[in-house]
């Protein structure tokens, strides 16, 4: 069945013609050509022509595909163009990608951007392109084939494409190069544009490398932290440790001795409200004429700090306030009651009850933080690497008064993001000094201020309980939560629900069961939090998945036939809260029972080997992880690693491969080892050796990636690797050795209960 | 509010007591010299004075091989070598690593597709190339001694990409 275009959706599409004679395929209205141009040089080369292009064809016959999102390590680069050029009906040898920048743009109807969504949030980019960019790719093929018709006066029905060419039914060809010019003449059509039957594709689904691969191996790919401008001073600043603490007074004379250093500025503290999307510490920046200079100024700066209200904020406090909230309060926010929890409780036969605490993670992204910014007399320019554009472009809008179309941004490569880069409070620093500096400055955070000043995932206690009946079939199900939560002081998030982030509405077991109640409960926590690689559910599946353990062994039932069992016959279960994906029970039984059967679930084993299982729904998309593990001595051995995904159609599955597999990898490394903690209103970690991200000899040597054939839309994998990972790896860690560790991070715990 | 300027600072400022003498190094084959300060990190001078971006910062305390670079041939951490300790060695920076060809490393890890979002694998890449220096064929173990991090969880991918470098470079005898 073809698919055809939503009318809605062709007001995105704009075409044109450079003065060499370059087609261009647009995503917006239709704009007048040769209208001055705020186009990237190397997106159009000497051409200067107003419009906002995902294809460019040359006379030459290249292909120029232009990438909107952010690419942070989630493959989006190669992916995105992928969708275009399978439309279009090129080689992926001819294509070339550029990455654009932000392409705000002022409209009569009011801000608008260029491209559509550039802003990543959750594993939509995938999912969101699959429509309009296989579509600006549809709709440069037909304007070719409509050119090549006229061309020949050949029905345009008769002609077909392929590798970059119109060809007739005679065999006569004509490139898509030679047919530009005369098809940006063309007008599209009223009527949709028939998009390729899926079993017309011959680059999406094919597994494509990463199209920076050469520049990355040869060191050329530009990171944002690469960014230099002659004219810029090195920004780095110190920053108030303290949780909500204050600057208090400070000398600067050493600092201003150190050869390089130019300049020292006092940053005040930003607090919650502002114009920012969260906290900015106090600070005082140090600017220098390279990056050694201002870090040896800051290192000598002598200042007091003020300790604000969390002087006295620790985990261990935190922890005890989360469990007397548990133990003892009637309140909290009820997040769903379906049916009557109580009674089920009352008339239960079995009661099994269990609470699992989770610490504040930090993102800590390869790449730190950094920004380069020039605030001129009417203009400004950022370059970094971000996640938000949109919300930088409004921030620097805030803090300069410039108006949004004066404010240029490029987003070059990140070295990764989890979340992180979803915060410009990076952006907000630069802008800050360097208008008190009056220079372009490139600011940069060092590993210590990364791990320092992070918008840190919650840290948050589960309290999960079930009841069962005589024939242990589950009944009733309780899952309290006390946390810190994500939105405070997060001016985005204000209107979000006090538990969004910590606690899901719709999460495992919602709509499974008759007799279900959510509580959450909120503490008071001065530290910033934030979204971390697939937040929510990494922090709500661990709860859940150990925990459904734990009531099998404790019902003497099989853990996988349990979670079978509660799935039940495939049907769609709609969300309760939104208008997110249904939730389709049979293809989470689906990707389960093939990890099980991969894993040799069920088959008795006489080597001391552990096999865990779990499994999650989120985004639209399923997810299954297996593990097999022993200890050797005190050390853990991971000897198999599985993960089984229905993520729909896979575009690049090369790329998914490779997000699924980091995000088991990620999994790994912080269920069994990281942790960040407070003590007197302080964060403890300082650098990688107190925040010990996994290795490459504890890593498994693979984690085997089973991808099902699906014909769903994409729902992208980003960050689907990572939920599920953490429990099965816990549930095998107790099938190894009889230690339930129901505190993260779980090795320190494992060798104090071994 | 930042100090007012100290004149005697001010003055101290414009006539250093002793200029350090320029320092020599060599670079992907070239010659420089380094008349700043001899403690400042040979990361620093390939990045802000060189703009040699390829080699990476990421935590400035040795502890994740992102800079890793060759020094006389081995691997070490660009941030935790002082220039005065670099100096009158031979540097080679990932971007030297090419010369007609891409090393068999370079072009294993495109093979293999090792990168997500590719920020330590300079590091990685000089890491598995001192290690193939060391041991044409190397053991399992002696890939996973490999200690850079990869935030990203690309290890899998590059215990592929060395095995297949380490084949490559057999061919090439």
């Amino acid at each position: 069945m073809s698919v055809g275009i939503d009318r809605s959706r062709r007001r995105f599409l704009a075409i044109s013609l450079t003065a060499s004679g370059a087609l261009l395929i647009g995503a917006t209205r239709r704009v007048r050509a040769d209208a001055g141009s705020d186009l990237s040089p190397e997106w159009i080369g000497d051409d200067l022509t107003e419009v906002s292009p995902f294809v460019r064809i040359e006379r030459d016959n290249t292909i120029v595909i232009g990438a909107r999102s952010c690419e942070v390590g989630q493959g989006v680069l190669t992916s995105q163009p992928m969708l275009i050029a399978e439309e279009l009906d090129v080689d992926w040898s001819q294509v070339h990608v550029v990455q654009l920048p932000y392409g705000y743009v002022d409209t009569a109807a009011g801000s608008a951007n260029r491209y559509g969504e550039q802003s990543e949030d959750g594993s939509a980019t995938v999912a969101q392109a699959w429509r309009d960019l296989r579509e600006a790719g549809a709709s440069a093929r037909w304007l070719l084939v409509q050119a090549a018709a006229r061309d020949w006066n050949l029905g345009a029905q008769t002609l077909r494409t392929e590798s970059g060419q119109v060809i007739a039914p005679d065999g006569r060809r004509l490139s898509y190069g030679a047919l530009a010019r005369s098809a940006a003449l063309i007008d599209l059509p009223k009527h949709p544009i028939a998009l390729k039957k899926p079993e017309q594709f011959h680059i999406i689904g094919t597994p494509t490398r990463s199209v920076d691969a050469r520049n990355i191996v040869v060191g050329r790919s530009h990171f944002g932290i690469d960014e230099y401008a002659a004219d810029a001073l090195v920004a780095v600043i110190a920053r108030c440790p303290h949780l909500g603490g204050t600057l208090d007074s400070f000398d600067d004379h050493e600092t201003r001795r150190v050869a390089g250093v130019i300049d020292v500025i006092e940053i005040s503290a930003a607090q919650p409200g502002s114009a920012f999307d969260g906290p900015l510490a106090a600070g005082v920046a140090v600017l220098g004429e390279n990056t050694w200079a201002a870090l040896q100024g800051r290192t000598k700066l002598a200042i007091q700090w003020k300790p604000g209200p969390w002087a006295k904020e620790s985990s261990s406090a935190l922890a005890g306030a989360a469990n007397s909230l548990l133990d003892n309060s009637p309140d909290g926010v009820k997040v769903r009651s379906d049916g009557d929890y109580a009674k089920a409780r009352r008339q239960a036969r079995h009661f099994i009850e269990a609470r699992y605490e989770m610490p504040f993670l930090a993102h800590a992204t390869m790449e730190p933080p950094s920004a380069l910014i020039e605030i001129r007399q009417d203009r400004a320019r950022l370059v970094a690497s971000l996640q938000d554009p949109d919300g930088a472009s409004q921030l620097i809008a805030q803090l300069t008064g410039l108006a949004r179309k004066n404010i240029e941004i490029r987003m070059p490569r990140g070295g990764g993001s989890f979340g992180r880069r979803l915060h410009n409070d990076y952006v907000a620093e630069a802008v800050l000094v360097a208008k008190a500096a009056g220079k372009p400055v490139k600011l940069m955070w060092t590993r210590e201020d990364d791990l320092q000043h992070d918008f840190y995932r919650p840290f948050g206690v589960h309290a999960m309980a079930a009841t069962l009946d005589r024939k242990k079939r589950v009944t009733g199900w309780s899952h309290r939560c006390a946390a810190t939560p994500c939105n405070d002081g997060d001016a985005r998030l204000k209107d979000r629900s006090i538990y969004s982030g910590c606690l899901d509405v719709d999460g495992f077991p919602g709509g499974l069961l008759a007799n279900l109640d959510k509580t959450f409960f909120s503490i008071a926590s001065g530290i910033p939090r934030g979204t971390w690689h697939a937040p929510l559910q990494t922090f709500h599946a661990f709860a859940v998945e150990c925990f459904l353990d734990e009531i099998a062994l404790a019902t003497k039932q099989d853990a996988l036939k349990l979670r079978l069992d509660l799935l039940g016959e495939p049907r769609q279960i709609a969300p309760s809260s939104h208008g997110g994906a249904m939730f389709d029970t049979g293809r989470l039984a689906h990707v389960l029972k093939i990890a099980a059967e991969k894993v040799g679930w069920g088959v008795a084993r006489s080597d001391g080997h552990g096999i865990g299982i779990a499994c999650h729904f989120a985004f639209g998309g399923y997810m299954a992880h297996a593990f097999d593990v022993s200890m050797q001595g005190r050390e853990l051995l991971i000897h198999r690693a599985l993960c089984v995904a229905d993520v729909g159609r896979v575009v690049n599955p090369l790329g998914v491969e490779a997000q699924l597999m980091g995000g088991t990898i990620d999994a790994i490394s912080t269920t069994l080892h990281l942790a960040i903690t407070l003590k007197e209103g302080q964060v403890q970690q300082h650098n990688f050796p107190d925040y010990p991200l996994l290795r490459m000899a504890q890593a498994p040597r693979a984690v085997e990636v089973t991808m099902v054939a699906s014909d769903a839309p994409p729902t992208g994998a980003g960050e689907m690797g990572t939920p599920s990972a953490a429990p099965a790896l816990a549930n095998a860690i107790y099938a190894a050795t009889t230690v339930r560790v129901r505190k993260l991070p779980l090795m320190p715990q494992l060798m104090r209960m071994l | 509010m930042s100090n007012p300027p100290d004149p005697a600072l001010e003055s101290a400022k414009h006539s250093p007591v002793r200029p350090p003498a320029p320092l020599p190094i060599t670079i992907n084959g070239k010659p420089y010299f380094h008349d700043g300060d001899p403690a400042m990190p040979l990361l620093w001078f390939l990045r802000d004075t060189l703009r040699l971006t390829g080699t990476k910062y990421a935590c400035g305390v040795g502890g994740c091989g992102a800079c890793t670079i060759l020094l006389d041939g081995k691997a070490a951490q660009a941030c935790m070598t002082p220039m005065s300790a670099a100096a009158s060695h031979t540097i080679t920076t990932i971007e030297g690593l090419e010369t007609q060809a891409l090393h068999p490393v370079q072009q294993a890890w495109i093979e293999q597709d090792v990168t997500l979002c590719g920020y330590c694998q300079a590091g990685q890449i000089m890491a598995a190339v001192d290690l193939l220096k060391r041991k044409s064929k190397p053991a399992e173990e002696d890939i996973a001694a490999i200690g850079n991090l990869c935030r990203c969880g690309s290890y899998p991918r590059i215990r592929l990409a060395i095995a297949r470098a380490a084949e490559l470079m057999q061919e090439k005898k």
